[in-house]
């Protein structure tokens, strides 16, 4: 009896694969998406499904063109355009998501090498492409048909000192300027409970992100003004601490570095917010500690089972 | 008692299930089929023969020996006639010289077998021989001479020696069917071993997935003092000699050291009662429990085989493989170290603990993709190394970085492999590399002998 195939072990495989991650950030990502169709309205479901369908279709032909392997199935693309989509203003023009859908994938994911060589998160990567080019368009808030300033805003200006239960509710229901798929804090919190119970994020990043920020806000405060709670409920941080610091690519694999990596973006957003001359920093602050992720990776490496007390010391 | 582990692992499902309610069954050796004995089935030196062909041997004859200090002598395990000797394939896919030998059925025994002998009695020198000339090596894979693992330099005093029952490679029951029917010899075994080492403490650890092995053993060691039962988290792969000691005593083999400067010496459940055997009942290593499953395979179970026996002899006896669903792959061993094998016409050595046959289902491997930098490689490493960027330096050549991200520390468990979601070959990388640089390394230092070799001169 011969014949038989040979591999190297092991020779068995989990059933974890990179589609089912990707399918279990989609479904983390669907409350926030739904909230985001609810009061923002079809116009909002449009500009969702025109950015990832560009998403997909602008890799499917890079990778044509370049005559790789096609790998549309793994989701990921689906993943950048609807994440790209819902850190955009309800009230965009329909060409911007195809825009940033492509410097998305071409230029942040695809020049770099594909899939997990990518050393930004490509949809904040296009976001902050779109916001530099489109400076307007990108910052003009509609909330049931009128105009309206975002939370973040507000403080910033000194009209909001003190939130009112109202304000809170407004936050966590999702009732408020922002981008499409930022604003309902429930949602998000949902959504990133359930890849915490999925194991596709640890609790590092987000936790000790969403931890400092509370912790320097509610230090520092504006003014005076020391709202830490509302802090967090407002603007992308959730969106940003969740679903785009967590990326794989661009963010540390060691648990050291993926601590750093939290409280790095928390020092950036919390500065920005209050300092700077934006009132958000999250996208910022996340793209500033992706640069920073080689780094972090080289000098946070884990002990080694067994070093000798030479090594460890090196370590 | 609590549970222990060590930090890390994975937990592939077990599929235990298959054969381990099966009871040993003892499977002898054809009449007139032949038999293969490699002259390498340890580590060390190979053993030369000391048999010709035409020769008549007998059961528990010496046929292969060497002179060097790290070997392990080989023994006929039938009576029958020498046919040729010949390079012949082993499991790991090397080819290794091999006495052929056809049986005559007659099971004819050589003299000053069944000799029992009263370890009580006898001194260390006298036991550390008695069991080197029952050609006991380590059974659980690594084929370790017992005699020497069980005689340390005298700078480093044993405190433990540990029982391997952990059994964590998926599919293999043979040492969960020796723990229930065959407690109180790996008892009796385990003693012969303290005597050596009157100060250390014996330990079996059993996962906690095998209840009624813990609750036999236990009842094995009731009224002796110095022999504890530890149950061990269900976790791959806490049978690693570095990971099941550190559970046991929390003590951490450095890094290229060997147990005993732990202060602890490992032995497989089978070798220990290979040690039982060798001293209470005066018989060689001949024969081994091996665990027939898979799913392409009709009746899985547990079979007491003579060493030498081809597995195409195994698979004949204990009723073949399914034909709706035949297997595509089969593995000398469990399936997250085991080597496949191209054909089951491969002689079982002292080494060899399972068959597994895997149909096509079963030994479906999904595509590589590319690396998503998850981390779970990094989460799941039993050694904390970094798969991910070893699997890089394998693929660009870069082995100084290899090296230096102590990939050499490797235990080549695959846990790597088993947790990644895109399916990379990443322990199939690291340990082709690690082959490579630990090649540099031997010549380097080979180099470095004889540099210094030719300044004295």
């Amino acid at each position: 009896m011969s014949n038989f195939v040979v591999s190297a072990t092991p020779h068995v495989r989990s059933k974890d694969s990179i589609q089912g991650i990707m399918r279990d950030v989609i479904i983390a990502l669907l409350p926030a998406t739904v909230m985001g169709i609810v009061y923002f309205g079809i116009k909002a479901l449009a500009l969702i499904a025109i950015s990832v369908a560009s998403a997909v279709f602008f890799e499917y032909l890079y990778q044509k063109i370049t005559k790789q392997r096609v790998t549309i199935d793994d989701l990921s693309a689906v993943v950048t355009g609807l994440l790209l989509a819902l850190n955009m203003p309800s009230e965009a023009p329909f060409w911007m998501p195809i825009v940033g859908s492509a410097f998305a994938i071409i230029i942040a994911k695809q020049l770099f090498g594909g899939l997990g060589q990518n050393f930004i998160n490509p949809a904040l990567a296009a976001r902050a492409f779109l916001l530099a080019s489109y400076p307007t368009a990108m910052t003009t808030w509609t909330l049931d048909g009128v105009t309206t300033a975002t939370p973040l805003a507000l403080l910033k200006s000194g009209d909001l000192v003190a939130p009112t239960t109202n304000d809170y509710m407004a936050a966590l229901t999702g009732h408020i300027g922002g981008c499409i798929g930022e604003t309902c804090a429930i949602a998000l919190i949902i959504g990133g409970l359930y890849l915490l119970y999925r194991r596709v994020i640890s609790w590092r990043i987000p936790v000790v992100y969403i931890a400092t920020v509370v912790v320097l806000t509610g230090l520092i405060g504006r003014n005076g003004v020391r709202v830490p709670l509302y802090e967090i409920l407002v603007g992308g941080l959730l969106l940003g601490a969740f679903f785009m610091a967590t990326d794989y690519a661009s963010s540390p694999v060691t648990a050291k570095g993926q601590i750093i990596m939290g409280l790095g973006c928390g020092l950036l957003t919390t500065l920005i917010r209050i300092y700077g001359g934006y009132p958000e920093g999250v996208s910022y602050s996340i793209l500033i500690m992706n640069l920073c992720v080689p780094l972090i990776d080289r000098f946070t490496k884990g002990r080694i089972f067994g070093a000798r007390p030479k090594e460890a010391k090196k370590a | 008692m609590q549970a222990l582990t060590f930090k890390r692992g994975v937990h592939p499902p077990d599929g235990k299930a298959l054969s381990a309610e099966q009871p040993i069954k003892v499977i002898m050796p054809k009449v007139g089929s032949e038999l293969f004995f490699p002259m390498s089935q340890h580590i060390g030196a190979p053993c030369d023969p000391l048999v010709q062909v035409g020769d008549y041997v007998k059961v528990g004859q010496k046929i292969g020996e060497s002179q060097a200090f790290m070997s392990s002598p080989i023994f006929s395990s039938i009576s029958g006639t020498v046919k040729d000797i010949r390079p012949m394939l082993v499991p790991g896919g090397a080819t290794v010289k091999s006495i052929v030998i056809e049986n005559d059925g007659k099971m004819e025994e050589i003299e000053g077998l069944n000799q029992p002998k009263d370890y009580t009695k006898m001194t260390n020198e006298e036991i550390l021989v008695a069991i080197k000339e029952a050609g006991v090596v380590g059974l659980g894979g690594a084929g370790f001479p017992t005699h020497i693992k069980l005689n340390p330099p005298k700078d480093q005093p044993i405190d433990y020696i540990i029982v391997n029952a952990a059994e964590c490679e998926p599919y293999l029951t043979t040492d969960y069917r020796l723990m229930l029917e065959e407690s109180d010899k790996i008892v009796r075994g385990l003693q012969v071993m303290l005597k050596l080492h009157p100060n250390a403490k014996g330990v079996i650890g059993i996962e906690t997935n095998k209840p009624k092995a813990i609750e036999a053993m236990e009842k094995a060691c009731q009224g002796i003092s110095n022999i504890t039962v530890q149950p061990l988290k269900t976790k791959f792969p806490q049978g690693s000699e570095k990971h099941l000691i550190y559970a046991v005593t929390g003590r951490e083999v450095l890094s290229g050291a060997l147990p005993a400067s732990a202060g602890c010496i490992i032995d497989n459940v089978d070798t220990v009662i290979a040690v039982e055997r060798a001293l209470f009942r005066g018989r060689p290593l001949m024969r081994r429990v091996v665990t027939f499953t898979g799913g392409a395979v009709k009746n899985p179970g547990n079979y007491k085989i003579r060493i030498g026996m081809t597995f195409t002899d195994i698979v004949e006896a204990a009723g073949g493989f399914k034909e709706n669903d035949p297997p595509v792959k089969i593995i000398a061993g469990g399936p997250m170290m085991g080597p496949a094998m191209f054909t089951t016409d491969v002689a079982t050595v002292k080494t060899s603990s399972a068959l597994l046959c895997f149909t096509e289902k079963e030994a479906f491997i999904p595509e590589e993709r590319n690396c998503i930098r998850c981390g779970k490689c990094v989460d799941h490493c039993p050694m904390g190394l970094e798969p991910l960027v070893l699997n890089q330096c394998a693929i660009i050549g870069d082995g100084d970085g290899f090296v230096k991200n102590h990939g050499l520390d490797c235990i080549e468990c695959g846990s790597c492999s088993y947790e990644c979601p895109a399916k990379r070959q990443l322990a199939q990388s690291i340990r082709a590399t690690k082959k490579i640089e630990m090649g540099k390394k031997a010549a380097a230092a080979a180099a470095a002998r004889a540099k210094a070799g030719a300044e004295k001169k």
